[in-house]
């Protein structure tokens, strides 16, 4: 499976310039709401038109401004997993799963209805289905139709958080047989766990396009910071080789390979160690707020840091440790 | 007799109307562009006076204007006939049914369309299996405001198809005549005749919707 996107398209408040390649693997868009990944994603389905460009799966044209070629959303074989499903409200579980279903349509519903647990549902209609068993029966339905890749925006935001595990377990086997999907999400950690590789969509534009562990490990620019979870970032200048000086926190830190260009740093906050006496990157810091969350501890301090400890801090100030391997730097 | 003529009169016409509704409603859902106008062109006989409608149909249809000389050639003419009856009561109440099918299918939520066709379904089986049975409240209402409206019109009718007894006379106009003969029984005979229709009508309507719903 091949899905070649090359697409510009004006919207209200920025332009739409997105430019990727999908290969047999699993895409995630990744990006705050409003970025233009839906819009990306409705796009390659044909449900919305683009100014300019070129879309081609497995060879054929979908889109192609300058040839004039803009098959409609029917010939193009990309299954879209709507947010809210979008299951027909006229039609049982089982009419809705094999209305678009081509061939032996007894065994498709069969063994669809068996693979998303849908036992004794088959004649039930969407309104009085849970949103988890609505969510089965969309991705049955699509699975059914002869789609080349599978398209899915938002699939979990409509859950439950207990609902989600599950659902994306099953999704994770689902995209293991499909072997290529796309799908749109604001969530890194549903991201992280689904994607192979992963667009950080920023106004429209992609930010950055990388293997998941590369974004999420070494994010390079400051939405990519932001996106994968990054809760301290301050704008910053470069002192010299080693030094910089990070303006909203007014500290100055010791790091590697400071680049000329650095505009922003940035330390996730499961990254800051706490210690007893001064040493290199460490300051004393005065205690603000100890928000306690499900598992941890949130720590701020008077320069709004953040820090996450697995205990209660029993002091009110303490000496925070910047790694210097754990600094993140940003030249955009 | 013009109870019979009235409900031959309406039932022709809301066949009409009917179709060419739903047909509009679905035609100006999916225009990309002028929908604002097309939309006002087609709401325009509901706002004008009944009498502007009766004589524009007059002028379009009398025998000097090019429509009128058209069907001549093959013998009809439509003024002071059934036929305009039948045309006055579609223009009417066309509006009804277009606005009332256009907002059934406007309030289905378009994902599910789109759903349909990535998953490859025709727009044709969209329309049947999906926007028409999704629709069906609101086409039925629709119908029925279209039916009452047709039954009632007066005005376009008037000016349009006349007030010939046994073929033109409708209830609605016979009041009138009756009125001016200072005929209050027959008037009041065919007001309350009338009314009773209606009332039978929206009454099922609303029963239709409610076990519906």
């Amino acid at each position: 499976m091949v899905l070649r996107v090359s697409i510009k398209k004006k919207l209200r408040d920025f332009t739409l310039d997105v430019d990727f390649a999908v290969r047999d693997e699993i895409f995630a868009l990744l990006g705050a709401s409003g970025c233009g990944k839906s819009m990306t994603l409705k796009c390659i389905a044909g449900i919305e038109t683009p100014d300019a460009g070129k879309i081609i799966l497995n060879g054929r044209t979908l889109f192609d401004s300058e040839k004039k070629i803009n098959l409609p959303p029917q010939a193009r074989r990309a299954g879209y997993l709507f947010q809210n499903y979008a299951l027909f409200p006229n039609m049982t579980v089982a009419e809705n799963i094999t209305f678009a279903a081509t061939g032996d349509k007894f065994s498709k519903l069969k063994e669809n209805i068996a693979r998303f647990q849908l036992d004794g549902l088959e004649n039930a209609y969407p309104a009085q289905l849970s949103g988890g068993q609505q969510q089965r029966v969309a991705l049955a339905r699509v699975l059914t139709s002869h789609a080349e890749i599978l398209l899915l925006d938002e699939p979990f935001s409509a859950l439950d958080s207990h609902l989600k595990w599950q659902l994306e377990l099953q999704l994770a086997d689902i995209f293991k047989f499909y072997g290529a999907a796309i799908f749109v999400s604001h969530d890194r950690g549903e991201v992280y766990r689904l994607a192979d590789t992963v667009a950080v969509m920023h106004n429209g534009a992609i930010d950055t396009l990388d293997k998941k562990r590369e974004v999420f490990q070494n994010p390079k620019t400051l939405a990519a910071a932001v996106l994968t979870g990054c809760k301290n970032i301050s704008p910053a200048k470069k002192i010299s080789d080693d030094f910089l000086f990070a303006e909203d926190w007014n500290l100055t830190l010791t790091a590697e390979n400071i680049p000329d260009d650095l505009k922003f740093v940035a330390v996730r906050a499961h990254d800051l160690q706490f210690q007893n006496a001064a040493g290199v990157n460490s300051f004393r810091l005065q205690i603000k707020k100890v928000v306690e969350d499900t598992s941890r501890f949130v720590v701020v301090f008077d320069n709004n840091i953040r820090a996450e400890i697995v205990e209660r801090p029993d002091l009110e100030k303490f000496f925070v440790h910047f790694p210097p391997d754990r600094i993140i730097l940003l030249c955009r | 007799m013009p109870l019979i003529i009235t409900l031959k009169t309406a039932a022709a016409a809301t066949l009409i109307t009917f179709f060419a509704g739903i047909f509009l409603a679905y035609f100006v859902v999916k225009l990309k562009r002028g929908k604002t106008f097309v939309d006002a062109v087609i709401m325009l006989p509901m706002v004008l006076p009944p009498t502007v409608v009766g004589f524009f149909l007059l002028l379009l249809f009398g025998k000097r204007s090019p429509v009128g000389q058209f069907f001549l050639q093959f013998d009809i003419s439509f003024v002071f006939t059934w036929k305009a009856a039948v045309i006055a009561a579609v223009v009417v109440s066309l509006p009804l049914m277009y606005r009332t099918t256009r907002g059934a299918f406007e309030q289905l939520d378009p994902n599910i369309i789109y759903a349909a066709q990535t998953l490859g379904v025709s727009e044709w089986k969209i329309f049947w299996h999906i926007l028409i049975p999704n629709a069906k409240q609101g086409i039925f209402a629709g119908l029925v405001l279209s039916f009452t409206r047709a039954m009632g019109e007066f005005g376009a009718t008037i000016m349009f198809a006349g007030n010939v007894p046994g073929k033109t006379q409708t209830m609605s106009t016979a009041i009138y005549a009756a009125v001016q003969a200072n005929d209050y029984d027959s008037a009041f005979k065919w007001a309350a005749l009338l009314a009773l229709f209606s009332l039978i009508f929206i009454y099922a309507m609303n029963l239709f919707v409610r076990h519906k719903v």
